[in-house]
């Protein structure tokens, strides 16, 4: 087990090695290294190939597999059902997201030139997020229940009309999205105040001396220098959107509610997979997740420049 | 910092507070629901302070699920998974950050680029290796498929390429030690801040998981916190003390998790997006 001095274990950055060594006396790398690949090969990349080899066959998970090329995909494109998944999955993305990175960097802004509680407000602004979204699901769904539920309770001490939430395809996506921005407005405050912290005084005494005011400073110099950071939590915030999926499950159920209004792609496509036993068509549904996670990355990427252009 | 945005300070410190009652509030409310009986809280105005049924609460929960079953089931999860993670993740870490050899780049790359495969995309064939391993309604279908990431092992080689000089790695292959024993001796006793940060993080995330083992987990009986308390949710909506009791049962351990180990945790979590 001992390495001698021209042994692989030569520190990553020095030269050429000295001498050509046969790829066996590696091995100790890649029996370090074997795990990962062994799981990612068995769980990750054979059912990813596999969905995909799925998405052009019809299967009921008894029968034969038959290869019906992109019959799915003709189906996907006039199954209304996937449509309104996908819209209620992207309207929710909107209504979650854009409160969510607003709030927030608000927040770290504040918290940012805020001198005293810094700590005890992280710890405050964290802790939702590491709540299980089944119990802030069914917590938010008491909370927007029609009988009792605390918003009602306050709606009608303020002589306002009550409304019946988890009942309105409205009210339904508007329980959804607030408990989507209670879970990661803090989360999102935490990864900006950080960001913010991260910016060199110089550039704001700079702009202070041009005579720049708080909102020009903002948009001129904060904005600009956190960009790669607001990068981040965007493509965060929609890879995670486009996969919502225990919030509504929790919330309405398995069916989305009324018309459906809480049914998301995820759930389309678990309903499809395990309740209707359609697999063929629940792969076509998955791929088309996939790719729609891929285009709005790309997407964001382009927007706000990537990481190279500052 | 001098030159910072002022803001009138008092509606700033108006609004941080509010922000954090806010993101406390959900806590305190499910604990004046489960102190509660569920007509104390279908009174108009709600009671806004604490009872005394909890006791009766966590009866009901008891005599509705198997709790304490699930707990275990949740905790058996959780810690195995995690002590895989931080072995498994921290080897190939630390390999990729000190070591060379033949295929080190290309493995790599492939490691990045199974960050973006999402997870669900394969669910219904990984529903069948699990069928076809005979794991499915067992632990196993939940801890092994995530016993090693990518994330982690990114995240941590990053760490080891900061904190652990060649030289040191160099010094120790001198005195004859052999790549395990630097992993053991030099590599993960200066990683602790990382392995902690790592560590908690994969903990809650396999605390709170909920897609995967709704699936997999058929068997009643051998549920997860997270299912079980959803299943809790479906069949007795109407008694929501019960429930909010439940969810309260289910998020105690994490939270004191998290306040134990909460600033090791901000500080890794936000590290992660700034350099990442």
């Amino acid at each position: 087990m001992t390495l001698t001095a021209t042994a692989p274990s030569r520190p990553a950055g020095t030269t050429k090695p000295r001498r050509r060594r046969s790829i066996r006396s590696y091995w100790r790398f890649y029996l370090a290294l074997s795990p990962f690949y062994v799981i990612f090969i068995v769980f990750g990349l054979y059912p990813v190939a596999s969905t995909i080899l799925l998405a052009f066959q019809k299967w009921d998970g008894l029968g034969p597999r038959t290869m019906v090329g992109f019959q799915n995909f003709r189906f996907l494109a006039e199954d209304s059902t996937f449509w309104l998944a996908l819209w209620n999955t992207v309207v929710l993305f909107v209504m979650s997201t854009v409160p969510t990175l607003v709030i927030a960097m608000a927040l770290a802004v504040m918290l940012h030139s805020a001198v005293r509680f810094k700590g005890v407000y992280r710890i405050a602004y964290f802790i939702p997020n590491i709540t299980s979204l089944v119990a802030a699901a069914i917590f938010f769904a008491a909370v927007f229940s029609t009988n009792f539920g605390l918003i009602n309770s306050i709606l009608r001490s303020l002589g306002l009309p009550t409304e019946d939430w988890l009942r309105q395809p409205w009210g339904i996506k508007i329980a959804i999205s607030t408990m989507i921005v209670w879970q990661w407005a803090g989360y999102n405050t935490i990864i900006y105040l950080a960001g913010l912290q991260a910016i060199p005084t110089e550039q704001y005494e700079a702009a202070k001396v041009d005579g720049a005011g708080p909102f020009r400073t903002f948009f001129l110099i904060t904005l600009p220098q956190l960009r790669p950071v607001v990068l981040f939590t965007v493509i965060m915030s929609t890879i995670g959107g486009l996969q919502t999926f225990t919030e509504p499950q929790v919330m309405v159920g398995n069916t989305g509610g009324t018309g459906q209004s809480g049914m998301t792609v995820v759930m389309y496509f678990y309903q499809q997979a395990f309740f209707a036993n359609d697999y063929g068509y629940a792969g076509a549904i998955a791929l088309s997740i996939f790719m729609l996670v891929l285009l709005f990355t790309a997407i964001n990427w382009k927007l706000l420049g990537g990481r190279g252009r500052q | 910092m001098k030159s910072r945005i002022r803001w009138p300070g008092l509606i700033m410190h108006v609004v941080l507070a509010i922000a954090g009652l806010l993101c406390l509030f959900p806590f305190y409310w499910t604990l004046v629901m489960a102190t509660n009986t569920t007509s104390d809280i279908y009174r108009y105005p709600p009671k806004f302070t604490f009872g005394s049924q909890l006791d009766d609460n966590i009866h009901e929960v008891l005599q509705n699920v198997a709790f304490f079953s699930s707990m275990a089931n949740t905790l058996v999860v959780a810690v195995s998974t995690t002590l895989l993670v931080l072995f498994f993740d921290s080897l190939a870490a630390f390999t990729f950050a000190k070591f060379r050899f033949p295929g080190r780049n290309a493995l790599f790359v492939i490691l990045l680029a199974t960050m973006l495969l999402p997870a669900q995309l394969g669910a219904v064939p990984q529903f069948q290796t699990m069928a076809a391993f005979g794991w499915v309604g067992s632990l196993k279908a939940l801890i092994i498929p995530a016993s090693a990431n990518a994330f982690g092992i990114f995240w941590l080689r990053q760490y080891f390429q900061n904190s652990i000089h060649d030289e040191l790695v160099e010094a120790a292959t001198l005195d004859g030690c052999g790549f395990f024993g630097i992993y053991r001796n030099v590599a993960l006793p200066s990683a602790r801040p990382a392995l902690a940060f790592l560590g908690i993080f994969t903990f809650v995330a396999s605390w709170n998981d909920y897609f995967w083992p709704l699936i997999v987990l058929t068997n009643p009986d051998h549920l997860t916190l997270q299912v079980a308390l959803s299943s809790l949710n479906r069949s007795h909506g109407v008694d929501y003390s019960m429930v909010m009791t439940g969810a309260l049962m289910a998020m105690v351990p994490l939270i004191i998790v998290f306040v134990i180990f909460a600033r090791q945790f901000i500080k890794g979590a936000t590290e992660g997006a700034i350099r990442g």
